[in-house]
């Protein structure tokens, strides 16, 4: 157990020095620039015309069809990867290789669904 | 001491590729695609024939003026490039280089790269939202929607490796591989190598960044070290999906002759020089066209890899 964990410590490790580099590089770069800001340099940039209305404005997300479906798909895809390392072991074969296909057909069964919906066209 | 040693020189190893690696890739972008369409690219920088272009970058990188946009959500706008670069380098210690080489050999290894690989993509999405940019927002949305179509492909894929191998550390896959899953795991390899390079969004699927119509999208309003930490993200992502590829798909240090350090540097190098070759290559996928080779094409044949990879790893056992 204990060297399970300490497996980890050393990716914290890892994490902790990548932020430490963050962290030096930005060091560096605040003793070496020069800080002149001044109103039209802190404006927003859009194409070189000043901005109209502000930039978390209202716009039409088309996206969250496909959002649904990746919820929905990548929970089951969850599930492949500890049946996966022993669906071959000795004993199991062929009813798990059964209930693979089973698994495959209900996913498969759920994209042919969103593309017959016409979830999947652009509108 | 001696262990605390020891995992001291493996992090200091990583952390040297991590900074150096993704610098020879940049610089093999910078003079591959010039020479591809007919320029000769970087030639004074160092003097060899521009060398050391990249470090000069960096050096004006780091001297340059950091300005935050007064519109801009500062402190999400001033962390998101740390949450684009640092989980490249935390997966890069689960990535066996030759047999005993790697950081740290976790046992759910592969499940462990996927999630990590994911949380960068949250970078992109951070900068495009904090920026406070219309043009960086949608950038932003464009970078999540990527996200969630490429996602599962690339899962699939992976998983039907885990599948052959029966373990899910990456160090156990490549014992595990023979030549023969080359044939076997060829539609999974193009799979996942193909959803890697939109999780990057690299062209030709960089509808996120497109230069000339939303001008970088997220990276709109970022100037001097904050960018080139951008910069230095999308390369070390290059290196992380081509050290996957190679570790899952390619056999990691399996080869002939040579040492599988060697071997596996050389495979690695081969799938970055695709990447570029791909980008010099390929005009932009349009936005709908993106997202309908996810789910129309992606995402079905990682269905067919995954029942063909069951039915002969059944019936060999």
């Amino acid at each position: 157990m204990n060297e399970y964990f300490g497996s980890y410590a050393v990716v914290v490790v890892l994490l902790l020095i990548g932020l430490g580099i963050f962290a030096g590089g930005l060091f560096a770069n605040r003793l070496l620039r020069p800080n002149r800001p001044t109103p039209e340099k802190l404006m927003t940039y859009e194409c070189g015309v000043d901005p109209v209305g502000e930039g978390w404005a209202q716009s039409q997300i088309r996206y969250y069809v496909f959002t649904y479906l990746y919820v929905v798909f990548a929970v089951d895809a969850v599930f492949l990867f500890p049946w996966a390392t022993i669906f071959a072991a000795p004993g199991y074969g062929m009813t798990t290789l059964v209930e693979m296909f089973v698994f495959l057909a209900f996913i498969a069964l759920g994209i042919l669904y969103a593309w017959r919906k016409r979830v999947l066209a652009w509108t | 001491m001696a262990d605390v040693l020891d995992i001291a020189v493996r992090l200091i190893a990583i952390v040297a590729a991590f900074l150096v690696l993704p610098l020879i890739v940049g610089q093999m972008e910078h003079k591959a695609m010039a020479h591809m369409q007919s320029r000769l690219g970087p030639m004074y920088a160092g003097g060899f024939h521009g060398w050391a272009q990249l470090i000069a970058d960096g050096v004006k990188f780091a001297q340059k003026e950091d300005v935050i946009p007064a519109a801009a959500d500062r402190r999400v706008f001033a962390i998101a490039p740390a949450v684009a670069l640092v989980p490249y380098l935390v997966v890069l210690i689960v990535i066996p280089v030759a047999p005993g080489l790697v950081g740290v050999d976790l046992d759910a290894g592969l499940f462990f790269v996927l999630a990590v690989m994911g949380v960068g993509v949250l970078g992109a999405i951070m900068a495009g939202w904090a920026s406070a940019n219309k043009y960086s927002v949608l950038g932003g949305i464009r970078a999540a929607a990527q996200l969630m179509s490429y996602e599962l492909p690339l899962v699939l894929a992976a998983s039907s490796v885990a599948m052959a191998a029966g373990t899910l550390s990456l160090q156990g896959i490549v014992e595990q591989w023979r030549w023969w899953w080359l044939p076997w795991q060829a539609i999974g390899a193009v799979v996942f190598f193909v959803a890697g390079l939109a999780e990057l969004r690299r062209p030709p699927f960089d509808m996120p960044i497109a230069d000339s119509e939303i001008i970088m999208g997220p990276m709109t309003e970022y100037a001097g070290i904050r960018f080139a930490l951008f910069m230095l993200a999308e390369y070390a992502g290059i290196v992380v999906l081509s050290a996957l590829t190679t570790v899952l798909f390619l056999g990691g240090w399996h080869g002939p002759l040579l040492p599988g350090l060697v071997w596996t540097l050389v495979k690695i190098f081969v799938l970055a020089f695709v990447v570029i070759w791909v980008r010099v290559s390929y005009p932009r996928l349009r936005e709908d066209q993106l997202q309908k080779l996810a789910w129309i094409g992606l995402v079905p044949l990682a269905l067919l890899q995954l029942a063909l990879t069951g039915v002969v790893k059944v019936l060999i056992t």
